[in-house]
C-alpha cells in the first residue's frame, strides 16, 4: 500500500462521483435520439441535482429518522462500492476491505434501507414500491453473485482487482462460461438499475413503477442524493461489467502513472459504448408486466449458474 | 490455566438453586424478577467468561458419583463444549436480564414456577454440553425437553398452546428415541456407554452410517430439520418471548452440538455421502424455512420459520465440513466448520434480539399479528432501533454479524472444485446458488418483519398507547445488539476462538500467524478478504462528510408537511401493505410449495371477507397419514379389548403359554 495507490484510489472515486451523472445524461440522450425525440442536454442530471440541493427539504410529519438518514446511507454505500470496483486501476487500498461478495452485500444494504425508508411513511405507493424492489432484488442478487462466482472460479479469487488482473492477461477468446455470465449480468443490471424491461426510469405512471414509487416522498437534498446514488449505481454496474468482460485498459498493479492517465479516456470510451448499448436495449424492448419479471430474472439466475457449471465442466 | 469444569458445575448448581428458590415466594415479582433472574443472568455471564477461558485448554474430565449405583455421571469439558457453553452463557445472560423485567403477575403460571422451569432448562442445556456418557446426556436431554415443554405451555388455558406443546413433546421424543438408538449403535457390543469407550470402538460395515443417520434424524428433530420441523413454528409463538428466544437461540444449538459431537468426535471417520445428505437436507430446510417465513402473518411464527432457515444453513455448513473432511481437505473443512459455528453464534445473538423485541412489542400492544401493528418506531424508539441491528444482521448485511458467517460459508463453497468426484463438484455450485437464494429471501423476510411492525402508520388506534420497553428489557436488547455489531466487526478475533474447536475436531486451524486484526483473509490475502471495520469506518465517514458538505455548501432547511403519496387525498393506514400483501409476490411465484386456502369475496357480499392461509404440504402428506395410520392401528388393537375379565385372563394365559414356548 503506497501513496501512489492511495492517489489512484481517490482519483478513481472522484471520477466515479463526477462522471456518474454524465453517464446517466448520455444514456438519456442516446435514448432520445434512438426514439426520434429531441434530446435533453447532456448535463441535465447535474442541473437537476444542483437544483434539488438548493431547495428546501419537505419531509412528511410522520417520517422517522430512518427516512432522513437513508439517502446518506445509500449514497455512502454506493460511493464505497465505486471505490472498490476497479474501473481505472487495480491497485486499490480499499479493495481488500470488500471482495465481490461484500460488494453485493453493500448493494443489498442500500436496497434494504431504501425499502425500509419507503415503508416508513405508510403510504400505499411506498410500501408497494418497497415490496416490488425486494421482489426484484431477491432474484437479481443471487444472479449477480453467481456471475461474480464464475469470474472468481476462473481467477481463483473473489477480490475484484485480482479477478481483473487474471482476466485481462488471458488470451483474447470467447470463453463459454463468461458468455453465459455476460448475458446473465446484462439482465441483472437492467433489473437492478430500474431500466426497461423490468422497470421504467422515466415513468410516473403509478401502477407500473418500482424504483420511483419508493422515492415519491423524497424532495430536495434527500432526493438529490438518491438520484446521485442511482447514477452511481448505474456507473458501478457498468464498471463491474467492464471489469469482468472487457478488462483491457485498466491500469495494473505494476504499472505507473501513465497507465492511469491512459485508463481514464479508455474507461470513458467504454462507457460511451456501454451507455449507447443500454439505450439501444431500452429502445428495442418493451416493459414487461411485474409478474413476468421473475421469469426474466429466473432466466438470468439459471444462466449464471449454467456459466458456473460450464466453467467447472470445461474448465474455461 | 483455570480449573474450569468445577466452575461450570457450580454454575449449573447455582441455576438449579435459583430455580428452587423461586418456589419460596412464587408470586412476588420483585423477588423473582429483580433478584433471582438478575442473579441467573450474572451466572450466565460468569459461565460465558469461564467457557471463553477454557476454550484454549485441553479437555478436562470429572466423574460424579451421582445417578444409579455403578453408573456414575462422566463429565468432560473440551473446546467444543466450551464454545457452546459460551454461546449458552452469553445468550442466557441477556435473556435472563430481559426476563427480569418481562414476566407479569397476572399472566399464566406464577413467576416463581416459571423461574424454576426456566433455570432447570438452562441447567439441563449446560449439562447436555458437558455430558461425557450417553446416560447423563439422555437424562439432561430429556430434562431439557420437559422443562421447555412446561415453558411452552405456560398459557396452557389456550387450546392451541396445549396442542403446540403436545406436538413439541411428541417430536422431541421421536428425536430422543433416535438419539438413544444412535448411542446404542455407537457403543459397539461393549455395553460401555461412556463417550470415551465409543471413541475407541471401531464399528464395522454399515454401522457408522446407521449411527450417523440416527444422529441426523434425532438431532435434526430437535433442530427443526426437514421434515421434522413442524413443531417449531407452533411451539415458538406459543411460548413467552424470552423462552422463544432461549429455544431458538440456544436449544436448537444444543442439537447442532450433538450432531457435531457424534459426527466428528464419536465416529472415527466420515463418509462423503453423509456430507452430501446433510448439505442437501440443510439447503432444502433453509429454502423451505425462508419461503414460509415470507408468507407468515404472525411475527413470532415468522421468526420461527426464519430460525428453520438459519438451522438449514448451519446444517448445510456441517455437510460441507463432512464432505471436505472425508476427502482429507482439513483446511477447507476448518473454514466450513468455522462458518458453521460462527453462524450458530450469530444466530443465537440476532434471533434472541428479535424474539425479545417481539416480546416488548407484545407487551406494549398485546398484539402478535403483523396486520394490526405498524409505526411503532415512534412509540417504542428503543426497541425499534435496537431491533434494527438484529434485522440487518438477520438479513445478512455488512458490517453486521450475519454477513460474516455467510461470507465464510460462500468462500468454503468457492474453494470446492478440488474434490475428486466430479458430480460433487457439480453439486456444490448448485448448493451455493441455493444458499444465496435463501440469503436473499432472508433479506426480503426481514424487510417485511421490520417494515410492517415498526415503520409505516399504526394500523390500529390503540397502538398510540404503546409504551417503550422497560429498563431491564433495554439492557438486554442493548447487550444483543452490541453483540451483533461486535461479532460482525471483529471476525478475526472470533475465528481465533473458534479455531480451538477446529483444532480439536479437524486438526487444522483457519488463523495463521501474521494475520492482521482488521482483515479477514481465510486462505491467503490474494484469494479473498473482507474487513468489516474498514467498511463501517468508510461508510460512516462518507456519510458524515456528505451531511457536513451538503449542509455547509447548501443549507439544512427542513419543513414538515403532510404525506404526499402522488396527491392521493383520502389515505388511511389500511392502505399500507399488510403482511399478506408484502408476501404476496413470493406466494404467487412459489405457489406449488404452499397449500393455499383462499376465501375471496364475491361482488355481492354484504360483508366481504378475504382470507388466505398458506399451509404446509408436509403436514398433509406426511403427518396426517401417519396420525391416521396410528389411529387405525389403535382401533385394531382396541378390538381385543373386551371389557370382560374372563377375556383378559385368557390373554394372560395365552401370553404365558407363548413365553413358556419361547424360553423353554
Amino acid at each position: 500500500m503506497t501513496a501512489a495507490s492511495f492517489v489512484s484510489q481517490l482519483l478513481q472515486l472522484a471520477i466515479a462521483l463526477l462522471l456518474a451523472p454524465l453517464l446517466l445524461g448520455w444514456v438519456n440522450q442516446c435514448r432520445a435520439w434512438l426514439q426520434n425525440k429531441s434530446a435533453p442536454s447532456l448535463l441535465l442530471p447535474y442541473r437537476t441535482i444542483r437544483k434539488l440541493f438548493h431547495k428546501d427539504a419537505v419531509v412528511a410529519e410522520n417520517a422517522s429518522p430512518i427516512f432522513r438518514i437513508t439517502p446518506y446511507i445509500v449514497f455512502s454505500a454506493m460511493a464505497l462500492a465505486a471505490a472498490i470496483v476497479p474501473s481505472l486501476a487495480t491497485d486499490l487500498p480499499f479493495a481488500v476491505a470488500a471482495d465481490a461478495i461484500a460488494l453485493v452485500g453493500l448493494f443489498a444494504l442500500a436496497r434494504v434501507f431504501i425499502a425500509l425508508a419507503a415503508m416508513d411513511l405508510g403510504t400505499a405507493f411506498g410500501s408497494m414500491g418497497a415490496r416490488r424492489e425486494m421482489f426484484v432484488g431477491f432474484l437479481a442478487e443471487p444472479a449477480l453473485l453467481m456471475v461474480l462466482f464464475t469470474a472468481s472460479l476462473i481467477s481463483g479469487s473473489t477480490l475484484l482487482p485480482t479477478i481483473v488482473e487474471t482476466l485481462a492477461h488471458r488470451e483474447i477468446a470467447i470463453y463459454p462460461s463468461l458468455a453465459f455470465a455476460g448475458v446473465a449480468f446484462t439482465m441483472v443490471s437492467l433489473a437492478e438499475n430500474a431500466r426497461i424491461p423490468v422497470d421504467n426510469p422515466a415513468t410516473h405512471l403509478e401502477l407500473t413503477m418500482i424504483h420511483e414509487a419508493m422515492l415519491l416522498e423524497y424532495s430536495a437534498r434527500h432526493l438529490a442524493l438518491i438520484e446521485w446514488a442511482s447514477a452511481l449505481k448505474l456507473f458501478n454496474y457498468s464498471c463491474i461489467g467492464l471489469a469482468l468482460f472487457f478488462p483491457y485498459g485498466i491500469a495494473g498493479a505494476s504499472e505507473d502513472w501513465l497507465a492511469i492517465l491512459v485508463a481514464t479516456p479508455v474507461l470513458i470510451g467504454k462507457l460511451v459504448i456501454g451507455g449507447f448499448s443500454l439505450a439501444l436495449i431500452e429502445t428495442l424492448s418493451a416493459k414487461m408486466r411485474i409478474f413476468r419479471a421473475p421469469e426474466f430474472l429466473g432466466t438470468a439466475f439459471l444462466l449464471a449458474v449454467l456459466g458456473m457449471l460450464v466453467n467447472l465442466l470445461l474448465g474455461s | 490455566m483455570i480449573n474450569a469444569l468445577p466452575l461450570v458445575l457450580a454454575a449449573i448448581a447455582a441455576w438449579l438453586a435459583i430455580g428452587a428458590l423461586g418456589l419460596v415466594r412464587p408470586r412476588n415479582l420483585i423477588y423473582v424478577g429483580r433478584v433471582l433472574f438478575t442473579t441467573g443472568a450474572l451466572i450466565g455471564l460468569l459461565l460465558a467468561i469461564v467457557a471463553l477461558l477454557a476454550l484454549g485448554q485441553v479437555g478436562q474430565t470429572v466423574v460424579l458419583p451421582l445417578g444409579l449405583p455403578d453408573l456414575p455421571f462422566h463429565l468432560r469439558l473440551d473446546a467444543l463444549s466450551a464454545f457452546f457453553l459460551f454461546l449458552l452463557g452469553a445468550t442466557a445472560a441477556g435473556i435472563s436480564v430481559f426476563s427480569a423485567g418481562y414476566f407479569r403477575a397476572s399472566e399464566g403460571a406464577a413467576p416463581g414456577l416459571l423461574c424454576l422451569q426456566y433455570h432447570t432448562f438452562l441447567a439441563a442445556m449446560a449439562c447436555v454440553l458437558i455430558a461425557d456418557d450417553a446416560y447423563i446426556f439422555m437424562v439432561a436431554w430429556e430434562t431439557m425437553a420437559l422443562a421447555s415443554f412446561f415453558l411452552v405451555t405456560t398459557d396452557h388455558r389456550i387450546p392451541e398452546i396445549r396442542r403446540a406443546g403436545f406436538l413439541y413433546l411428541l417430536i422431541a421424543h421421536i428425536g430422543a428415541l433416535a438419539i438413544l438408538l444412535c448411542f446404542g449403535v455407537l457403543q459397539g457390543e461393549t455395553g460401555d456407554y461412556t463417550f470415551d469407550a465409543m471413541r475407541s470402538v471401531t464399528l464395522q460395515a454399515a454401522w457408522p452410517s446407521i449411527a450417523f443417520l440416527l444422529a441426523l434424524a434425532g438431532f435434526g428433530a430437535k433442530a427443526g430439520l426437514l421434515p421434522l420441523h413442524v413443531w417449531l413454528p407452533e411451539a415458538h409463538p406459543a411460548a413467552p418471548s424470552p423462552v422463544s428466544a432461549l429455544m431458538s437461540g440456544v436449544m436448537l444449538k444444543t442439537a447442532i452440538y450433538g450432531l457435531l459431537r457424534v459426527t466428528f468426535d464419536l465416529l472415527a471417520g466420515q463418509l462423503w455421502w453423509w456430507g452430501v445428505l446433510a448439505l442437501v437436507l440443510g439447503l432444502a430446510t433453509a429454502l423451505f424455512g425462508v419461503l414460509f417465513a415470507t408468507v407468515q402473518t404472525d411475527m413470532k411464527r415468522l421468526l420461527a420459520y426464519s430460525s428453520i432457515e438459519n438451522i438449514g444453513i448451519i446444517v448445510a455448513g456441517i455437510g460441507l465440513t463432512i464432505l471436505f473432511k472425508s476427502y482429507d481437505k482439513t483446511l477447507l473443512a476448518a473454514i466450513a466448520l468455522t462458518a458453521t459455528l460462527y453462524h450458530a453464534l450469530n444466530h443465537a445473538f440476532f434471533k434472541s434480539l428479535l424474539f425479545l423485541a417481539t416480546g416488548s412489542v407484545l407487551h406494549a400492544t398485546k398484539e402478535r399479528s403483523l396486520g394490526k401493528l405498524g409505526g411503532l418506531i415512534h412509540r417504542m424508539p428503543w426497541v425499534a432501533w435496537l431491533a434494527l441491528a438484529g434485522t440487518l444482521a438477520c438479513a445478512g448485511l455488512p458490517p453486521l454479524n450475519g454477513f460474516v458467517s455467510e461470507w465464510l460459508l460462500l468462500q468454503a463453497f468457492l474453494f470446492t472444485p478440488s474434490l475428486p468426484r466430479s458430480f460433487i463438484n457439480m453439486l456444490v455450485p448448485l448448493a451455493a446458488a441455493a444458499l444465496v437464494l435463501a440469503a436473499a429471501l432472508g433479506a426480503y423476510v426481514m424487510v417485511k418483519f421490520y417494515g410492517v411492525i415498526f415503520l409505516g402508520r399504526p394500523r390500529e388506534p390503540n397502538l398510540a398507547y404503546a409504551h417503550d420497553a422497560g429498563r431491564f428489557e433495554r439492557v438486554a436488547l442493548v447487550w444483543f445488539a452490541a453483540g451483533c455489531l461486535l461479532l460482525g466487526l471483529f471476525p478475526v478475533q472470533v475465528i481465533g476462538l473458534v479455531d480451538a474447536v477446529n483444532a480439536l475436531l479437524l486438526g487444522a486451524t483457519v488463523s495463521r500467524p501474521g494475520m492482521s486484526w482488521w482483515l479477514l483473509a481465510p486462505i491467503d490475502a490474494d484469494r479473498a478478504s473482507y474487513s468489516p471495520v474498514i467498511v463501517l469506518v468508510v461508510t460512516v465517514g462518507v456519510l458524515l462528510l456528505t451531511i457536513q458538505v451538503v449542509h455547509r455548501q447548501y443549507h439544512g432547511r427542513l419543513r414538515r408537511g403532510p404525506v404526499w403519496d402522488c396527491g392521493f387525498p383520502a389515505q388511511t393506514p389500511r392502505m399500507q401493505d399488510t403482511a399478506e400483501g408484502f408476501g404476496q409476490p413470493i406466494r404467487q411465484i412459489f405457489e406449488q410449495f404452499f397449500r393455499i386456502e383462499r376465501m375471496l369475496p364475491t361482488p355481492f357480499d354484504a360483508q366481504p371477507r378475504y382470507f388466505v392461509k398458506a399451509g404446509d404440504h408436509l403436514w398433509y402428506w406426511l403427518y396426517l397419514p401417519v396420525a391416521r395410520a396410528a389411529e387405525w392401528m389403535a382401533r385394531l388393537v382396541a378390538r381385543i379389548q373386551q371389557g370382560r375379565i374372563s377375556a383378559y385372563l385368557m390373554y394372560s394365559f395365552l401370553t404365558l403359554l407363548a413365553l413358556l414356548f419361547f424360553v423353554r
